[in-house]
C-alpha cells in the first residue's frame, strides 16, 4: 500500500527551488530499440530470428545461438519479482536526491531476467508487469508494477518520476476555441488537475462551448493568441511559473495544396498559427518549465503537441497544412532536446482527420475530439512521447514503416 | 490664401487655440478585425515582432517588424477597395490626390440611438434633421457618424452573434444621397467598417462601400474621440500609407478643432 500524494502546499518562498538533475544517460545505439518502445508505450524485447530466444539487455548477437539476427518485437510483459533491494545512499546525484530507491530482479515469463525500477507495491515472489518507461534523461528504463491494480497506484513516487500524470498539476491548454482544446480542458480537469488554464485568442469573438468552459471550477480562461509574440509573453509573465503541463492545441486547418491555391496568404496564416505560434509558446514557456523540472509534487513535466499524422506523410488534399504540421514536428524534436535538461517530456499526439468542420467532406473514419483529449490524458499518465490516435493515424504509422513510397503514391488521389 | 494664414494656424496649434484631436486607436494585436466567413481570405491581424530591444540582437536600439492587413485598426478605404471603384483613375492609396487627405467634417451625433439599438441605421431624414440645425452639408466634406461605439469593450464593439455582427451604419438611401446630392468626400465611422454589421443584407449589400468607392470617395473606420468634435468646423487630416496599389491602410487620423 502506498500513501496517496497530498495536494501540494504553496511553496515556501524562502527556499531555493530544487533544480532538475538527471539519471545516467549513456546508452548503446542498439538499446534505443527500447527507447522507441518506451516512447510508444510498447513492451518490446530483442528476439533471435533464428532460435526464438528473447534476450535482455540489448545485444548484438543471440546469447543462445550467436546469431546476429536480433529484432525488437513486442514481447509478453509478465514476470516474477525474484529479489528486491533498496538503494539508500546512492552516489548518483539524481538518485541520491530521491533515495530510498527500490530496484529488483525480474524473471520474465519469456526468458530473460531484467533489473528494473520497482513500484512500491511490488512484492518479492509475486507477479509483475514490466514496461519500458522514459526516465528524466529521456532514456528507456525497465519498470515493474504489480500485475493488478492497487490503490492509488499512479501516486507511487518512483512511477511518478517516469510519467507526467496530470493529478494535482496545472495545465495550460493553449487554444480553447477548438473542439479538441475544449475537450482536452474538460478531460484534464477530470484527471485531477489543480487548474487548467485555457487560452482564448481574440476574446471578443464568441465561440462554441464558451459558457460550458466558463462555468467549470478549476478551469480558467486566459487571453492567449499563440501567434502573437506579446500575447504569449504577457501570459507567461503571469502564469509561466504555474504551468506544469502545456498542451499545445493550436489548430489551423485549411484544405488545399499548391496549385489550386492562389498566393501565400493562407500558407502564411498556417505558418503564423502553427509554426510561429509554437515558437512563441516555446520561447515564453519553455525556459521556466525546464527550470521547474524537479519542483516538488507539481513539478513541470510535459509539453504536448497535437499534430496531424500527415506531418509524417503529406496528404495533398491538405498539402500545405500537412507541410505546416511537418514543420511543427521537426521543431518538436528540437524542443524535446532543449527541454531535456529539465527532464520535461515532449509528447506528440498524431491524429488522422478530426471530426470537425474543416474535415467535413472527408469520409470516415475520423477522430472524435474527445478521443484525442482522452489520449492526451492517457499518454501523460503513461509518460509517452508518441501517440497515434484513431485508425488513420495508426495505419499511416504502419504503412510509413513498411514502405514510405507506397504511402506517398496512395495518399495522392 | 496668404502665407501668413498658415503660420497663424501653426501659432494657433502651439497656443492650443486650435486643438489637435487624435481620432485613431492604437494599432495593436488586440484590436478586433473584420470577421469574414472562414473560407474567405482573412485580414491579417496586427503582429509586432521584436527585432531587438537594447539586447544581444541590437545593443543600443529597440525596433520591431510589424505586419498587418490593409484594413486593420483605424484605417482608410480607397476606391479600389470595392468592385464599384476598381476602374476609376487614381483609386488607390498611392495615387489618390494628396489634397484629399485634408478636408472638413460634419459630425452627426447618433450616439443616443445607437445606445438603444445596435442595428441603428442612419437615414436621409436623420441627416435632413441634422441639416436643419447645422446647415446643409457642403461638398467635399467628410461625414462622420458618431455612435460612441469606440467606447465599448471589444466584445460589445464587434458584437458578433450567430447571425453576424450587429453594429450601426448607414442605409443604402442615405449613402447614395450623401454621395450624389451632397458630394461628400468620404464617410467615417467608429465601428469596424463604414457599413453596418448587417449591411450584407442591405440592397445593395454594403452600401457605404458600394456608393462611396463607386464615386471615388473614401472611407474611414475604427475612429475614436468623435465626441470631442463639433458638429461642423473640424478639419480632418487622414493620410494613408503610400502602399503600392494599396486598397487602404491603417493610419493616424487627426482633427483640428478651434477652441473658441
Amino acid at each position: 500500500m502506498i500513501d496517496p500524494i497530498e495536494p501540494p502546499r504553496r511553496k515556501n518562498p524562502l527556499l531555493r527551488t530544487r533544480l532538475p538533475t538527471a539519471p545516467p544517460r549513456a546508452r548503446s545505439r542498439t538499446s534505443h530499440g527500447f527507447t522507441r518502445a518506451a516512447a510508444e508505450g510498447r513492451f518490446m524485447l530483442q528476439r533471435c530470428q533464428g532460435c526464438g530466444t528473447f534476450t535482455y539487455p540489448a545485444r548484438e548477437a543471440c546469447p543462445s545461438c550467436l546469431s546476429s539476427a536480433l529484432a525488437f518485437v513486442d514481447a509478453p510483459a509478465r514476470g516474477l519479482l525474484l529479489a528486491e533491494t533498496t538503494a539508500r545512499v546512492p552516489s548518483d546525484v539524481y538518485f541520491r536526491e530521491r533515495a530510498p530507491w527500490r530496484v529488483g530482479l525480474v524473471k520474465m515469463d519469456c526468458g530473460p531476467t531484467i533489473v528494473a525500477h520497482l513500484h512500491a507495491d511490488c512484492i518479492e515472489g509475486a507477479a509483475v508487469r514490466m514496461s519500458f518507461q522514459l526516465d528524466k534523461s529521456g532514456q528507456a528504463v525497465a519498470f515493474a508494477r504489480p500485475e493488478g491494480e492497487t490503490p492509488d497506484m499512479a501516486d507511487d513516487r518512483q512511477w511518478r518520476e517516469m510519467t507526467a500524470d496530470p493529478k494535482f498539476r496545472r495545465v495550460l491548454v493553449t487554444n480553447g476555441r477548438s473542439a479538441i482544446g475544449r475537450e482536452a480542458a474538460l478531460a484534464l480537469k477530470a484527471a485531477g488537475t489543480k487548474m487548467v488554464f485555457v487560452g482564448i485568442a481574440e476574446p471578443w469573438r464568441p465561440f462554441a462551448g464558451e459558457e460550458l468552459l466558463r462555468r467549470q471550477d478549476g478551469i480558467e480562461l486566459v487571453t492567449l493568441d499563440a501567434a502573437d509574440e506579446k500575447s504569449v509573453g504577457d501570459l507567461a509573465a503571469d502564469i509561466g511559473g504555474k504551468v506544469d503541463i502545456l498542451v499545445n492545441t493550436t489548430e489551423y486547418v485549411r484544405p488545399g495544396g499548391l496549385l489550386d491555391r492562389k498566393g501565400t496568404s493562407i500558407a502564411r496564416d498556417e505558418i503564423d498559427q502553427a509554426y510561429l505560434g509554437f515558437i512563441n509558446l516555446a520561447q515564453a514557456f519553455g525556459p521556466i518549465m525546464r527550470m521547474r523540472g524537479a519542483d516538488g509534487i507539481n513539478n513541470s513535466v510535459a509539453w504536448v503537441n497535437i499534430l496531424s499524422v500527415h506531418a509524417l506523410a503529406n496528404w495533398p488534399a491538405f498539402g500545405a497544412y500537412s507541410a505546416s504540421q511537418a514543420a511543427c514536428l521537426s521543431l518538436s524534436h528540437c524542443l524535446r532536446a532543449e527541454l531535456r535538461p529539465g527532464g520535461i517530456k515532449l509528447m506528440n499526439v498524431f491524429t488522422g482527420p478530426v471530426d470537425t468542420e474543416w474535415f467535413q467532406t472527408v469520409p470516415q473514419p475520423k477522430v472524435a475530439p474527445r478521443a484525442v483529449a482522452q489520449a492526451v490524458v492517457a499518454g501523460l499518465r503513461d509518460g509517452l512521447e508518441e501517440m497515434y490516435v484513431g485508425d488513420v493515424a495508426e495505419e499511416i504509422r504502419q504503412r510509413l514503416a513498411a514502405n514510405p513510397k507506397a504511402l506517398e503514391r496512395e495518399l495522392d488521389r | 490664401m496668404q502665407g501668413r494664414a498658415l503660420l497663424e494656424l501653426a501659432d494657433a496649434i502651439a497656443s492650443d487655440a486650435v486643438r489637435v484631436i487624435d481620432l485613431s486607436f492604437t494599432l495593436s494585436p488586440d484590436f478586433p478585425v473584420i470577421v469574414l466567413p472562414p473560407e474567405f481570405g482573412q485580414a491579417a491581424p496586427v503582429r509586432i515582432q521584436e527585432i531587438s530591444r537594447y539586447d544581444a540582437r541590437g545593443p543600443a536600439w529597440y525596433w520591431n517588424n510589424v505586419t498587418f492587413g490593409e484594413h486593420t485598426g483605424t484605417h482608410f478605404d480607397a476606391p479600389i477597395h470595392w468592385f464599384t471603384g476598381k476602374d476609376l483613375a487614381n483609386n488607390a492609396v498611392d495615387t489618390m490626390p494628396a489634397k484629399d487627405m485634408i478636408a472638413p467634417a460634419c459630425v452627426i451625433d447618433c450616439s443616443a440611438q445607437a445606445a438603444q439599438d445596435p442595428d441603428f441605421v442612419l437615414t436621409v431624414p436623420i441627416v435632413e434633421a441634422w441639416e436643419a440645425r447645422h446647415g446643409r452639408i457642403p461638398s467635399r466634406h467628410w461625414v462622420l457618424l458618431r455612435t460612441d461605439w469606440s467606447k465599448k469593450g471589444w466584445r460589445d464593439y464587434s458584437n458578433l452573434r450567430d447571425d453576424g455582427a450587429h453594429t450601426p451604419g448607414p442605409n443604402p438611401a442615405v449613402m447614395r444621397w450623401l454621395v450624389e446630392e451632397r458630394g461628400i468626400i468620404g464617410f467615417g465611422t467608429e465601428t469596424i467598417g463604414t457599413d453596418a454589421g448587417q449591411a450584407g443584407h442591405f440592397e445593395p449589400p454594403y452600401p457605404a462601400h458600394h456608393f462611396l468607392h463607386g464615386a471615388g470617395r473614401y472611407g474611414l473606420q475604427c475612429l475614436c474621440n468623435l465626441d470631442q468634435l463639433p458638429a461642423t468646423g473640424a478639419i480632418i487630416v487622414a493620410s494613408p500609407l503610400k502602399i503600392k496599389n494599396g486598397s487602404g491602410s491603417p493610419l493616424r487620423v487627426i482633427a483640428l478643432v478651434s477652441s473658441t
